[in-house]
């Protein structure tokens, strides 16, 4: 071993809300804690969350966690295991109320209770209407949670590895993970993070996508060290979609403009909706939408230079409508697709958001997988928390502020696990094995050794456009079959990036191609994963075949790197206490 | 060390919108500022996301005159 060595408890990768959950649940229990971050902990993507966060207070009007698991198996398309999802709406009014009183500034009722909004899919009495269930801070929340837990962390001692990128997962000969190796910015720097735990907690991997709402850093850095460490990804075929995202940019375009008496058009003017939806037109639902979006470009009607574009057009609203009624509209739009609504139409396209799947974990935190016939087999040593993780609580498709939900409930629920294993067995650090560090070292030489190679930018252009293309919102057969094969492709260039810049401190460039390898192996998971679900499922909308199939598919996708496999694994139907939740037709 | 690239990580944000608008001024206006601006521009990359956006957006101003220039530069990234 040639790295430096540093030893921790516990090794966090991610200073998002899930990481800093975790995290101080382990301060609190004076365990030694370190957090990794690429950027400063409140500038984690957590921060863009401003619709709020999910529980059953109650406090607007009666609600209980039953029909808040009811609402979230059914949204799930019942691929959320059931256990896991009764257990986070049983915890989530506890966790809520702990972060009121680690200092949350949740907006409130006249009497001081917690004010709580209705969103989407929120019902109350098993369907039967909508519930006000959203906690939020103003449209901060997400600012907000994050502010207030980097402030108790501080507190309870956690030591912060800022601006440093976790590479590798150590694993020892038996399995159990070791820790990590990360690259101090900075200095440029690799060293060795030894710990008793580590948990991953890198966020989503959206920037996958040529259209996504998520910012530069969630490249899928904690996806990519597990697949190359052995571990296979779960259900990385659901991908949550919005239908309005400028096109080039990501950045959304509030559903209010259509709402407004704004339309969509292709290429030749044509106002498409009318065929798809007689009577809804562009106020479809969402699915709709999108779907005709991406029907619309697949046949060659899309507008722009690629043809891969949808206008959204309001000019016709007037300039005091939009200024009135939609306010910033007109500033985004002219910073991020160049245009004055007032006068031309806006280029949007169907915009990946949210990532369903992710690494399989328990309800408790732990990496499952399966071995030796037994399909949930605990990874020693490692967990995975928040957007990267795939419990499943989201199943095919997760509902609008329960993601906030997940980061808080099994944040915490990883940390009580970590506690319960380190004291256990009394767990002292296992020795490294001699190699520990081949696979980073050998990845920064390839990198930095790189003669005649591909261009990083180039790599990860083509990979975005596929992933569009291929395997966007609605997902053609033919499309989906040759998306695989032009990725494999990717792949192998992306094996052969070069970097010309060899300065250690602050070398971006070098970040983005370590990053590029993460996100290569996330595409690859998720298109080979949603060529083989033959069935149209929540957020995996087939053409050849647009119903459910339970008989055949009410199942876990597992993706192996190695060989490039898949395997599935059971849904958990039976709850932890109550009766499962059967799946019916899911109409809203 | 270049400074600029210590500054251009700064760059990455949590906000999809920031780091557009801040790859764009990085790529059109840091290298031409004079020191003074350069450093305030630091100073406004400490600041949350949600109040960069706004001040970049135009939707509030920053209350401190100093960064007006570097915020009006900002507003046209
Ligand atoms: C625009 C938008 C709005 C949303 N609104 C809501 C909402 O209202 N309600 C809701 O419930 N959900 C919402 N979501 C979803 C929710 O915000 C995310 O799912 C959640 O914040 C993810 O949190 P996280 O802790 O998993 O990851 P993140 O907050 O993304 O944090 C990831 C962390 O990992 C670190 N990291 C990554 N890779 C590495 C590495 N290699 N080494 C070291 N550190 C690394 C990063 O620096 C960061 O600190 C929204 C999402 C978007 C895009």
């Amino acid at each position: 071993m040639q790295l430096p060595v540093r030893s921790f408890d516990a090794v966090i990768v991610g200073g998002g809300g899930s990481g800093l959950r975790t995290a101080l649940e382990l301060s609190q229990a004076e365990l030694k804690v370190a957090v990794l971050s690429k950027v400063f902990p409140t500038r984690s993507h957590t921060v863009a969350a401003q619709g709020g966060v999910a529980a059953s207070l109650g406090n607007v009007e009666e609600d209980n966690w039953h029909w808040h698991m009811y609402d979230t198996v059914k949204g799930s398309d019942y691929l959320g295991d059931q256990d896991a999802i009764e257990f986070m709406c049983r915890k989530a009014n506890e966790v809520v109320y702990e972060l009121e009183h680690f200092g949350m500034p949740f907006d409130r009722l006249p009497d001081g209770k917690i004010y709580q909004r209705p969103f989407g899919g929120q019902t109350r009495n098993y369907g039967e209407r909508m519930v006000p269930r959203s906690c939020a801070a103003a449209d901060r929340t997400g600012h907000a949670m994050l502010h207030t837990l980097y402030q108790a962390n501080l507190k309870a001692h956690t030591q912060f590895f800022i601006e440093w990128m976790a590479l590798e997962l150590v694993r020892g000969a038996d399995g159990t993970v070791l820790g990590v190796t990360a690259l101090e910015m900075e200095t440029g720097e690799v060293m060795m993070l030894q710990a008793k735990a580590t948990v991953l907690a890198t966020g989503g991997a959206g920037r996958i996508y040529a259209a996504s709402t998520n910012a530069f850093i969630n490249t899928g850095d904690g996806l990519g060290m597990a697949a190359r460490a052995g571990i296979p990804l779960e259900d990385m075929e659901f991908w949550q979609f919005h239908p309005t995202g400028v096109a080039g940019a990501g950045v959304l375009i509030t559903e209010g403009v259509r709402g407004e008496g704004g339309y969509l058009l292709n290429k030749d003017g044509e106002r498409f909706m009318e065929r798809y939806a007689p009577n809804a037109k562009d106020l479809a639902s969402r699915d709709v939408v999108s779907r005709a979006m991406a029907t619309e470009i697949k046949e060659g009607r899309g507008a722009g230079k690629e043809a891969d574009s949808i206008l959204l057009k309001l000019d016709h609203l007037g300039e005091e409508v939009i200024n009135k009624r939609l306010p910033g509209i007109r500033e985004i739009a002219r910073k991020f697709a160049n245009v004055d609504p007032v006068k031309d139409p806006i280029p949007v396209v169907p915009t990946c958001h949210y990532q369903m799947g992710g690494i399989p974990t328990n309800y408790n935190g732990q990496v499952v997988v399966p071995k030796d016939g037994d399909a949930e087999t605990v990874v020693e040593g490692l967990y995975a928390v928040g957007e990267c993780a795939c419990v499943s609580v989201h199943g095919a498709n997760r509902l609008g502020t329960n993601s906030l939900l997940d980061l808080l409930v099994f944040g915490k629920a990883a940390g009580e696990q970590v506690i319960r294993d380190l004291n256990e067995d009394g767990r002292l650090h296992k020795s490294l094995p001699k190699d520990a560090d081949a696979l980073t070292l050998q990845r920064l030489a390839r990198l930095d050794g790189q003669k005649n190679g591909e261009r990083v930018s180039d790599v990860g252009a083509e990979m975005r456009r596929i992933m569009q293309l291929h395997c966007g919102v609605f997902r053609f057969p033919e499309l989906l079959a040759e998306g695989v094969r032009k990725l494999k492709e990717v792949a192998g260039r992306a094996g052969r990036t070069e970097i010309k810049d060899k300065s250690k401190t602050f070398n971006t460039a070098r970040v983005e191609a370590l990053e590029l390898d993460n996100l290569i192996e996330t595409a690859v998971a998720s298109l080979v994963s949603a060529e083989a679900r033959k069935e149209s499922r929540g957020s995996h909308d087939r053409a050849d075949c647009p119903e459910r199939d339970d008989e055949k598919w009410l199942k876990h996708t597992l993706w192996y790197k190695d060989g490039d496999r898949l395997e599935y694994k059971p849904v958990h139907r039976k709850p932890l206490s109550v009766e499962p939740f059967e799946p019916k037709a899911r109409v809203y | 060390m270049s400074e600029a690239d210590r500054v251009r990580w700064h760059c990455r944000r949590g906000l999809l919108e920031l780091d557009l608008i801040l790859a764009r001024f990085m790529d059109r206006h840091y290298e031409g500022l004079d020191a003074e601006a350069q450093a305030l521009f630091k100073e406004l990359l400490e600041r949350p996301d949600n109040d960069l956006l706004d001040w970049a957006l135009g939707r509030s101003a920053p209350a401190d005159r100093r960064y007006q220039h570097v915020v009006e530069l900002l507003r046209a990234s």
